[in-house]
This record gives C-alpha cells, structure tokens and sequence, in this order.
C-alpha cells in the first residue's frame, strides 16, 4: 500500500522541520534536532532579539542568549574548518528497508545536489538477498560514516577524515588519488573521479569538503551525510528526496531521528524494529542502521518498476534469475 | 707484484665485455629502447588523459600496476636477502653470482615504486605524502622501508663495486678519457691496502646483515597493504610469510634466468658453471616446495571454513580464472618441484625452464591475489557496465609494464658495460684464501 501521507514534496517537509517548534511536543522534539541550526529563519528568532526560546530534548523550553547558539552563516565551509565538525553532534543515519520500493529518488536526489553523473551514485540501491531462500530487499547504501573507519586508517595524507560529529568526509584537495581507502572500504562506498570532466571546471562555487562540489580528477568522492544541509537545518538530500520516508537522519546525542515526516527516538526505533548494522562482525561500527524488511509497505516487485538497465543490474541476484526463469520480467 | 699482475690478467680479461658492444646487443638495446619510448608515450597518454586510459575502474582499482609493483619490489627484497646470505655465509661460489643478485635488487628497486606512482591519480601532489604524512597509513610505513632499503641496497651495491672500480681505474689505459674518469671518481680512492680491505670487507659483511633484515621488514610491509585491509582474500595473518616466500621465488628464479642468458651471450663459462645453476636450482627447489605450502595454506583454509565471501572469491577463481589459477599455483609450482627434484631432468637448461615457469607463475600468482578480490568485494557488484564488473588491462598498462621490463634488461645490460658481472676482486679474494688454505694445509 503506498503511504498517501508521504506524498508531499521535498519542501513541504524541509518546512515541517522548521515548523515543527510550533508543533506539537513530539514534533517540537523532533526538530530541536536542528533546532541550533537552524535559526536564521526569523520566525524561529523569539521576540526579545537577544534571547531566544529552545526546545531541549526532554520537550522543556527554555530560553538562552543569542550569543551562545551557533549561528552557522550559508558562507561555505573551508577544507581546514570542514575537519572540525559540528559541535556536539553524532550524526546517524536509519534506513528502512520495509518501505523501500526502488524508487530512486534518494539516488537522483542525491546526483542531483552533489552534481553526479548517471552512472556516479553515492547512494546505490542494491537488491540483497542474502541467501537464495532468503527473501531479497532493496537496500540503499550510502557510505557508514563508521566509527572505526578502516578508510580512514589506511589514508596516507590524511585527506580522508573523521569529523567529531561522526562523519567521514574526503577532502579532494588533500587526496593524491592512491585509493588505499577504496580497496580498505569494505562497503564499496567509494568512487573515483578517473578521468577530466567539464563538471570539475566549474568555478562558480568555490570547494568544500562538506558539499564535495567540485570533484576533481584523480580523486576519491563519497556520500558525505550533506554537512552543509544540516547546517542549514535541512535533512541529506537522500533522506528529503524519499517520497517513502524510508531514511531517517538525526543525532545520537539528542536520540532522535526524522525522515521529515515523523521524527523518533533514534534508540525506540532500533529497538523496536529490530535495527542493525550491515556487516557488524568487521568491527567498522557504522552510524547507518537498517531496520530489517518486515511488514512490507509494497510487494519488492515493485521496484522493478524502473529504467531497464538499471533491472540489468540485478541480474545476478537468485530471485531475479528465478522471475527470468519464469518469465515474468 | 703477483697481484698487481693478476688484476691486470683480470682486467684484461674482462675489458673487451666493458668496451665493446656487439652489434646484436647494440640491435637488443635498440628495440629496448623503443620498448620504453612506447611506454613514455602511454606514461604521457595517462599522465594527459587521466586514469581513464586504463583498465581500473572503481571495484579494481588497483591493476596490472600494483601487480609489477609487487613483483619487482619483491624481486629486489629477494636479490638483497640472497646477496646478504652469500656475502654473510661466504658461499664459496658466490663470486660468480653475487654482483648479478646486486644488480637485480638495485634495478627492480628503482624500477618498482615506478609501478606505484603509476598508480597514483594525483601525481602533481607526491608531495604531500612528505608535507601531510599519516604514521598509521601503511602506505607511509611502505615509503619508509622502501626509501631505507633502496637506500641501503645502493650503499651496499657501491661498497662491492670498489675494489672492481679501483682495478679498472688502475688497469684501463687504454680505455677512452671519461671512462677512466668515471672509474676514478667512483673508487674514492680506494688503494687495496690491506686495512682499507679489511675495513670494506667489515662495513659489507656488516650491511649485508643489515639488508637481510631490513628486506624481510619491507617485505612484511608490502603484504601488509593488502593484509591489513578487511577485504576478503586479502585479510591474512600468513600473508608477510606467504610475500616473503613468494619474493624469494621470483628472485631466485630471475637470477637463475640471468645467469643463463649470461652465460649464453658472454665469455663467462668457466665462471658461470653448472654447479651454480645447481645450487641456485636447489634453492629454488626448496622454495618452490615452501610457496607451494603457502599457497596451499592460504587457499585451503579459505576453502575449508567457507565463509560465504571466501567461498564467492574461490568460486571466481575456480571458474572466470580458472586457468590462469592452475597455471598460477598449480603448473607454476609442480613443474619447477618436479623438474628439480629428478637428478635424471636437472641440466642448465631445464633449471632455467623450471625458472621462467615460477616467474610467470609467480606473476599470475600476484594478479590472483589483487584482481579476484578487488572483484569481488563484500557488497555485491550491481553494475551494468563490464569494465567496472571485470577489469582487463589496456595497452597503456601493458605497454608501461613492458618498459618496465624492457627498462630492467636495458640497465643490466648498462651496468655490466660499466663493470665485470663477474667481480674480479672477489676472483683474486677467492684465490688468496685457497693459497692459504694450501699453506696451512702444508703445515699440518
């Protein structure tokens, strides 16, 4: 069954995270997550000018000087200032796979705001199965931003990062292109820019870490969690571009997590609906979880429902050989 | 003076190997040469076009490069740990080999980081591995051995090549201007007196251990940039052992192959003879036998826990590199074991077969390590274009690694214009100590 509630647009839903200070307590909570953050929005700005009425997690309000709440300007964020991270943040990412359908508007998305090319994902969609019993599921997959980065480990200049926040980010200025922390990612999350595109030339917007625009050749780029975004108070463009609301992205610290319609205790949801890391035993300890696909909103055919060479892709996979067998794609 | 007169024998007998080039050699340094101008030109074809010219796409993206890294880095650990045991036990007939196991370790140490910087998508910016280096990267670890060994090797190469140099220098009047400039300079004065022999004769016998162990750190190393990933074929506490080993095949069967080809094109017979081919076949023999342990090992325990991504990486291989995997560990191993160890089959010829055989095998044995896995990585591949499901190397690649060989031969043939592949020092050493051996012999 599709879910008509989440069939909203993209910014109706950045606007609920904002919104949500005048919303009920629960959505209050929600969006304190960005609440910080996010306060260049004048209707947020309490009446008073220097002081300012917060949520905290706990669902108080309370009101602090101006002075004390980062107050994140759009300015673009240096490679230097990128590696420091936003303070007291752990950045999470929960992905459900029960309500994914294939749709790919997390990956388009996602080209989309990191300016890729068709074939360049930083979220590929893999269709799992993980035995040929099993029942398969599309899985999304953006990088883990682990907290025992083993990417991270093997970089030789220290142009890959780990951030305070949690995240794993690539600094394209930095990197000498030898890809040590390709063949280390045991997720395959990385890609490499292998030859000179015009895209690289763009000079219009000057490089950042945290929005990974401009690429440049002979280097390594990945899914970086949207630093910028989050700055701005707004989610990843993976998890805004979800019509399904399958990805959550929130803050450890605080425990919550929003995919933009419902905002949740981030460790009610893993507990509840069974939430895991893929490949925990490689002691990576990823900050993406999966909620396993149980209780599934559309029947996994439906995924099926896209560009045929994007169906090709899957033809490895035991169930899709078996429909083959049986004619049904 | 005796010895004067038989370094100048000595000299003679080598000068016309230093002066004069046939017109065959000067027809193989030719095509050499053409060789690496080819590979100069792909160099500037990836250098302008980007990675893109090669085979390596985002799942293998280390390829045929990172293979001949390997192989010759290996090679030269190998040449240095062999040089230092001759020097370090005083193989009796080490004379005749030891300078051609120095030059394979100098040469395949320049020619190997080569291979890695071909690899590096961002050459402009080398320098950073200096102005940002990372002490846990394994990378930065490798640099460091790498740098001290061929540091090292250089050091030790020069430090055998004095007493040859110092000969020449006092032996080649004949011999044009710069040549005996070259000579003089490189002896640094060196006069063969007794306490400068001693003393050359220390600091070498000294280095030479230091080099064995600072080729079994580096190779450890080396392994480690695939071991110490989480990659399926590649997590491995055997691995530093298994590279050592396998360093030590190709190295032994490279100087098996040049000694061969020594012989054959040079007036060295009664230098070179069979009983170093049987010895070096020997060694190669019980190497053989120790890799072919190690690859068993590796494969075996793979197998026999079939963790489902060991088992996936073994089906590969088992079926798309089928082939090139019993030529690799099978044929690679049984045919040198087998060749060997039947006294009936052991001639000059055969050994060296059985060499070529475990060098190949040895390479191939390289590329079942890095490509299968780099193929098969624990999230599935879901692609739809081929290159990034299989790499296949392209002409930039082969052609680069083909000047990479080509560049070898070249500078071997160079160096053994400059001096005797045989040193005489060593010759008239040897000859001392059998004349006091015949003395003391006399006393009892």
């Amino acid at each position: 069954m599709e879910n008509k509630k989440t069939d909203k647009g993209g910014t109706n839903r950045r606007n609920f995270l904002k919104l949500g200070f005048m919303s009920s307590v629960s959505a209050v909570a929600g969006a304190s997550l960005f609440s910080n953050l996010s306060l260049q929005d004048e209707e947020e700005v309490a009446s008073g000018g220097d002081k300012m009425r917060l949520l905290t997690p706990d669902g108080k309000i309370v009101e602090v000087d101006a002075n004390n709440v980062n107050n994140y300007p759009e300015a673009l964020i240096t490679p230097e200032e990128s590696r420091k991270g936003i303070p007291n943040r752990q950045f999470v990412m929960v992905i459900d796979l029960a309500k994914c359908k294939n749709a790919r508007k997390c990956v388009e998305g996602c080209q989309k705001g990191h300016n890729l090319d068709y074939h360049e994902e930083f979220m590929p969609i893999k269709l799992m199965q993980d035995s040929p019993e099993a029942s398969p599921y599309w899985m999304p997959k953006p990088c883990f931003h682990c907290d025992e980065p083993p990417c991270v480990t093997v970089c030789p200049t220290g142009a890959t990062f780990k951030r305070d926040d949690g995240i794993v980010l690539v600094d394209n200025e930095r990197c000498i292109g030898c890809k040590f922390c390709m063949t280390s990612c045991p997720y395959s999350a990385r890609l490499f820019n292998w030859g000179d595109k015009e895209k690289f030339h763009n000079t219009t917007m000057p490089y950042s870490p945290e929005t990974s625009v401009p690429h440049a050749e002979g280097t390594v780029m990945k899914c970086d969690f949207c630093p910028d975004l989050i700055r701005q108070g707004k989610l990843p463009y993976c998890a805004d571009s979800c019509p399904m609301g399958v990805i959550y992205f929130g803050d450890k610290n605080e425990d919550i997590v929003t995919n933009g319609t419902e905002t949740v205790s981030f460790s009610k949801l893993i507990k509840d609906r069974a939430g895991y890391r893929h490949l925990e035993h490689l002691g990576t300890k990823p900050n993406v979880y999966y909620l396993p696909a149980v209780n599934r909103q559309f029947p996994l055919e439906r995924g099926f429902d896209v560009k045929e060479d994007i169906i090709d892709r899957y033809k490895n996979v035991p169930y899709v050989q078996d429909l083959k067998q049986q004619g049904k794609i | 003076m005796n010895l004067e007169n038989r370094k100048r024998e000595l000299a003679k007998e080598f000068s016309p190997m230093l002066e004069k080039t046939s017109n065959a050699s000067k027809i193989l340094m030719g095509f050499l040469i053409a060789i690496i101008l080819v590979g100069v030109y792909a160099f500037f074809v990836q250098l302008f076009e980007g990675h893109i010219v090669t085979g390596m796409r985002d799942n293998v993206v280390w390829g045929v490069y990172i293979i001949n890294f390997i192989f010759f880095v290996c090679l030269s650990y190998s040449g240095a740990f062999f040089s230092g045991i001759l020097h370090f036990i005083h193989t009796p007939w080490k004379n005749s080999v030891s300078r051609i196991v120095e030059i394979v370790t100098v040469l395949s140490l320049i020619i190997g980081p080569i291979f890695i910087l071909l690899c590096i998508g961002r050459l402009d910016r080398l320098h950073y591995l200096f102005l940002y280096p990372r002490i846990q990267s394994p990378i930065t670890w490798d640099i460091i051995a790498i740098m001290t060994d061929l540091v090292g090797c250089f050091i030790y190469l020069f430090l055998t090549f004095i007493p040859d140099l110092a000969i020449l220098r006092d032996n080649s009047e004949n011999a044009p201007k710069w040549r005996q400039k070259v000579y003089k300079f490189l002896a640094i004065g060196y006069q063969d007196t007794p306490t400068q022999r001693k003393k050359l004769h220390k600091i070498t016998g000294a280095l030479s251990v230091i080099i064995i162990a600072l080729a079994i750190v580096a190779y450890s190393v080396l392994a480690w940039i695939f071991s110490l990933t989480p990659q399926p074929g590649w997590n491995s506490s055997i691995f530093g052992a298994y590279f050592i080993i396998a360093g030590l095949y190709s190295g032994i069967g490279v100087i098996i192959i040049a000694m061969f080809l020594i012989r054959k094109y040079y007036p060295l017979n009664h230098y070179i003879r069979k009983v170093h081919f049987m010895g070096a076949g020997m060694v190669l023999l019980v190497i053989s036998l120790l890799y072919g342990y190690f690859t068993f090992s590796e494969y075996f325990s793979r197998w026999f826990g079939h963790k489902i991504h060991d088992a996936e990486l073994l089906d590969t291989l088992f079926t798309r590199y089928f082939w090139m995997f019993i030529f690799a560990n099978y044929i690679g191993v049984l045919v040198p074991v087998v060749i060997i160890f039947f006294k009936k089959l052991r001639t000059i010829k055969s050994i060296t077969f059985a060499a070529v055989i475990a060098v190949i095998g040895l390479w191939y044995n390289r590329y079942l390590i890095v490509v299968p896995t780099l193929e098969s990585p624990y999230i599935p591949i879901q692609d739809t274009r081929e290159e990034f499901i299989h790499y296949t190397a392209t002409w930039v690649e082969w052609s680069l690694s083909l000047a990479g060989v080509a560049a070898f031969i070249l500078f071997f043939m160079l160096i053994m214009k400059l001096v005797p592949v045989v040193p005489m020092s060593g010759i008239i050493d040897y000859e001392r100590k059998q004349k006091k051996n015949k003395k003391s012999l006399n006393k009892l």
